[in-house]
């Protein structure tokens, strides 16, 4: 399933319900919810803004996006194929009902969340996090709950909804909200600005290692509704924060839309880890139905600051996903690490964006593009390094697996060097797996589909073993389940 | 244990198996024998089930069941046992992994639990010294980066962690220097018992002075033109094969 899980115990349990041949993240949890009547105009924006009592400011800033999205053309150069969506036929807010009244603490949930939680493999149950993974879940557009706060607000750490954060700390909020994704970055962007309804909300002090490592899962739920998620995560002088974010949602005939933003400030000499496993449903193996997963991350790098971006993408029917870097200050450091899965119908566009500015910056591309079936891969990655960025360094490495003859892998990398003292390394690879690797494990013992599976794992090693161990094992156990049917 | 009756086999179009019976019981080693392109890996292909070989008559019987039925997974889980050629690279998958997995399919096959990590890692320790291959290899990726001999004495270690009931050696011995050919060959005769079978496919006698086999066959042309004891392998390399396919001719 997806990596939802502080690790320990369950684990068992939780790969042999990986096992199960449908996507296992599939289930609707019937809880009655408070779904906004579709479109989009801005009384919807408004109603969105008093409906989480935002002060004046926060409202003056959604329509400001809302304005410039109107006049946006929505992206047509990713190398993915679909219907045109019609924005005017989602919902742009859906909460679950007994959300009217926030739970003050876990003994408040409605147990029927807590159950759905459960089902996901999640540990909202404090003792039950037994790795010390403090959880913000976002159902639909809405925070539920977060654990181990006392705990981290002892440390200084603020993780909250971001709901709250504009409530709570307006400063923080008004400093850095839009200052790595302005609002009219891009199309859906600036459709997240708009409209966006919950999210994380994470500052880390000066000096402070954050003692836990801090995750989001976010699951839709509610049909035709869009959800835009938005993360904004500071860390202060000399901090140091991993950040983990899993991803499901119920089995659907219709697309459902997702775009949500992810912010990073890591100030100087801050190190944020952030890493991601998205499991949003594929679409069924006849292409039908599936999440359109839009997405913008980036971070900012201040003086010696390190952002290390780790993906594990396996879900969504389309993906359209670039987190990126830029490298303001000196000797800052930028990494991204990606497994991007695709079978059937699925289609990903993915990549990064590593974007030198300051001295002495450095940057590594490690992305493993795996296709089965009749799906499409495409890495797209721009390394761009400014003419103030002397010793500027990049190394990428981009290596694809086809498995099957039907599916298709692509590499669009874009090099811009301004500064000739900037040090390129490109390397690319594509292999198959081959008949006789198959043929070697089968005369070893193992099945057909183990086989492959444990073929791809050893492919994603490189990136695998930049994640959260717990999360290292998840990962491999979803490739494993997406990969289900690929070969025979 | 293994008995194969008329058995005709084709690759690509090309028939190379002609005819070909032979019947192997417990604790026997069959040498196979003959000059290139006479269908000798064929045979080690067809009975482990590799894609591409097509069975087109004759039956194979192991251990009493139909082996042509059975998938290659089961097959291998049944006892069967093929040490490669060619030693394919599996990047990234650590031969401790790969090792595991397969040792725990061939276990669970036989109603045994699994081992646990600790003592899987003994296991493959002490298997791997057998070997003379250093522990650090299993860390690696499964023949990754490895020299010939040291695939060579991969396929061995495999060999003796499965512990399979018949196992074909399909030329082992080919570019193999004289210190690895005598850890493939005491690998082989340590595993010799009065249940375990081999069939050892080679073009030279010179694997045999090592690995004493019980029968020696000739195969040309894709059927066994020659059966013997261990003499006719000295025999073959006095004189070459030449009059052995001048005789069937």
């Amino acid at each position: 399933m997806i990596a939802l899980q502080a690790g320990g115990p369950h684990v068992t349990e939780q790969v042999e319900g990986l096992i199960r041949k449908e996507y296992s993240a599939g289930f609707h949890t019937s809880i009655e919810s408070d779904t906004l009547r579709p479109g989009l105009d801005e009384d919807v924006i408004r109603f969105i803004s008093a409906k989480k009592e935002e002060p004046e400011w926060m409202l003056e800033w959604r329509l400001k996006a809302f304005r410039a999205w109107q006049e946006m053309e929505e992206p047509t150069w990713a190398h993915v194929h679909y219907p045109a969506i019609d924005f005017q036929a989602l919902s742009y807010y859906s909460a679950p009902k007994s959300m009217a009244d926030k739970p003050k603490s876990l003994a408040e949930v409605d147990p029927e969340l807590l159950e759905m939680y459960a089902k996901l493999g999640i540990p909202l149950h404090e003792q039950e996090a037994l790795a010390g993974v403090a959880v913000d879940a976002v159902i639909d557009s809405v925070s539920v709950v977060t654990t181990y706060r006392a705990k981290l607000e002892e440390a200084g750490v603020i993780f909250c909804p971001i709901s709250e954060a504009v409530h709570r700390f307006p400063e923080l909020v008004k400093k850095y909200l839009g200052t790595v994704v302005p609002q009219k970055d891009n199309f859906y962007a600036a459709l997240n600005s708009a409209v966006f309804s919950d999210g994380s909300f994470v500052y880390i002090p000066k000096g402070t290692r954050c003692p836990m490592e801090l995750s989001t899962y976010f699951r839709i739920n509610e049909m035709n509704t869009g959800q835009f998620e938005r993360t904004l995560i500071i860390a202060d002088e000399g901090s140091y924060v991993s950040y983990l974010e899993g991803c499901t949602a119920p089995m659907r005939d219709e697309n459902q839309l997702h775009a949500a933003v992810v912010e990073l400030v890591a100030l100087d000499d801050a190190q944020i880890k952030y890493s991601t496993v998205q499991n949003w449903y594929p679409g069924d193996r006849e292409g039908k139905g599936g999440i359109y997963n839009f997405v913008t991350k980036r971070g900012i790098c201040h003086r010696n600051a390190r952002i290390s971006w780790t993906q594990v993408e396996t879900g969504s029917a389309i993906t359209w996903k670039y987190p990126s870097c830029i490298l303001k200050g000196d000797n800052s450091v930028g990494e991204f690490y990606s497994v991007a899965l695709t079978n059937n119908f699925q289609q990903a566009d993915t990549g990064t964006k590593m974007i030198h500015i300051g001295k002495n910056t450095r940057s590594t591309i490690v992305a493993k593009g795996i296709s089965a079936g009749r799906s499409q891969s495409a890495y797209r990655g721009l390394v761009r390094i400014n003419a103030g960025a002397e010793g500027a360094r990049n190394y990428t490495q981009c290596d694809s697996l086809l498995i099957g003859d039907r599916c298709g892998a692509h590499t669009f990398p874009y090099i811009e060097s301004r500064n000739s003292t900037a040090q390129i390394e490109h390397e690319a690879t594509t292999s198959k797996v081959s008949d006789d690797q198959l043929f070697l494990c089968q005369q070893r013992g193992l099945d057909a589909e183990k086989a492959v599976s444990m073929i791809v794992n050893g492919f994603c090693r490189e990136v695998f073993k930049e994640l959260p161990m717990e999360f290292a094992v998840e990962a491999g156990k979803l490739l494993e389940v997406s990969l289900e049917g690929s070969v025979g | 244990m293994l008995e194969i009756r008329n058995l005709n086999a084709r690759v690509e179009g090309a028939d190379i198996l002609r005819n070909l019976s032979l019947t192997i019981k417990p604790g026997e080693v069959h040498a196979i024998m003959g000059p290139n392109g006479s269908g000798k890996s064929t045979l080690g292909n067809v009975l482990t089930g590799r894609p591409g070989y097509e069975v087109t008559s004759g039956e194979v019987l192991f251990n009493g069941q139909d082996l042509l039925a059975l998938e290659i997974e089961e097959r291998s889980r049944e006892g069967l046992f093929l040490a490669f050629q060619y030693p394919v690279e599996i990047p990234g998958v650590t031969n401790m992994e790969f090792l595991k997995a397969s040792v725990d399919a061939r276990r669970k096959h036989l109603g045994l639990p699994d081992l646990s990590s600790f003592d899987f890692m003994k296991l493959a320790r002490e298997t791997s010294k057998k070997v003379s291959l250093d522990a650090a290899f299993l860390k690696r990726g499964v023949n990754e980066g490895f020299s010939g001999g040291e695939k060579k004495r991969n396929e061995i270690m495999q060999m003796m962690l499965l512990e399979p009931s018949l196992c074909i050696l399909d030329e082992t011995d080919s570019g193999l220097d004289i210190d690895a050919l005598q850890v493939v060959a005491s690998g082989v005769n340590a595993m010799r018992d009065d249940k375990r079978s081999f069939i050892i496919v080679t073009h030279y006698q010179r694997l045999l002075d090592y690995i004493v086999p019980d029968h020696v066959h000739v195969l040309a042309g894709g059927r066994i033109v020659k059966s013997g004891g261990k003499e006719l392998a000295h025999e073959l390399e006095a004189k070459g094969y030449s009059w052995l396919e001048d005789e069937v001719a």
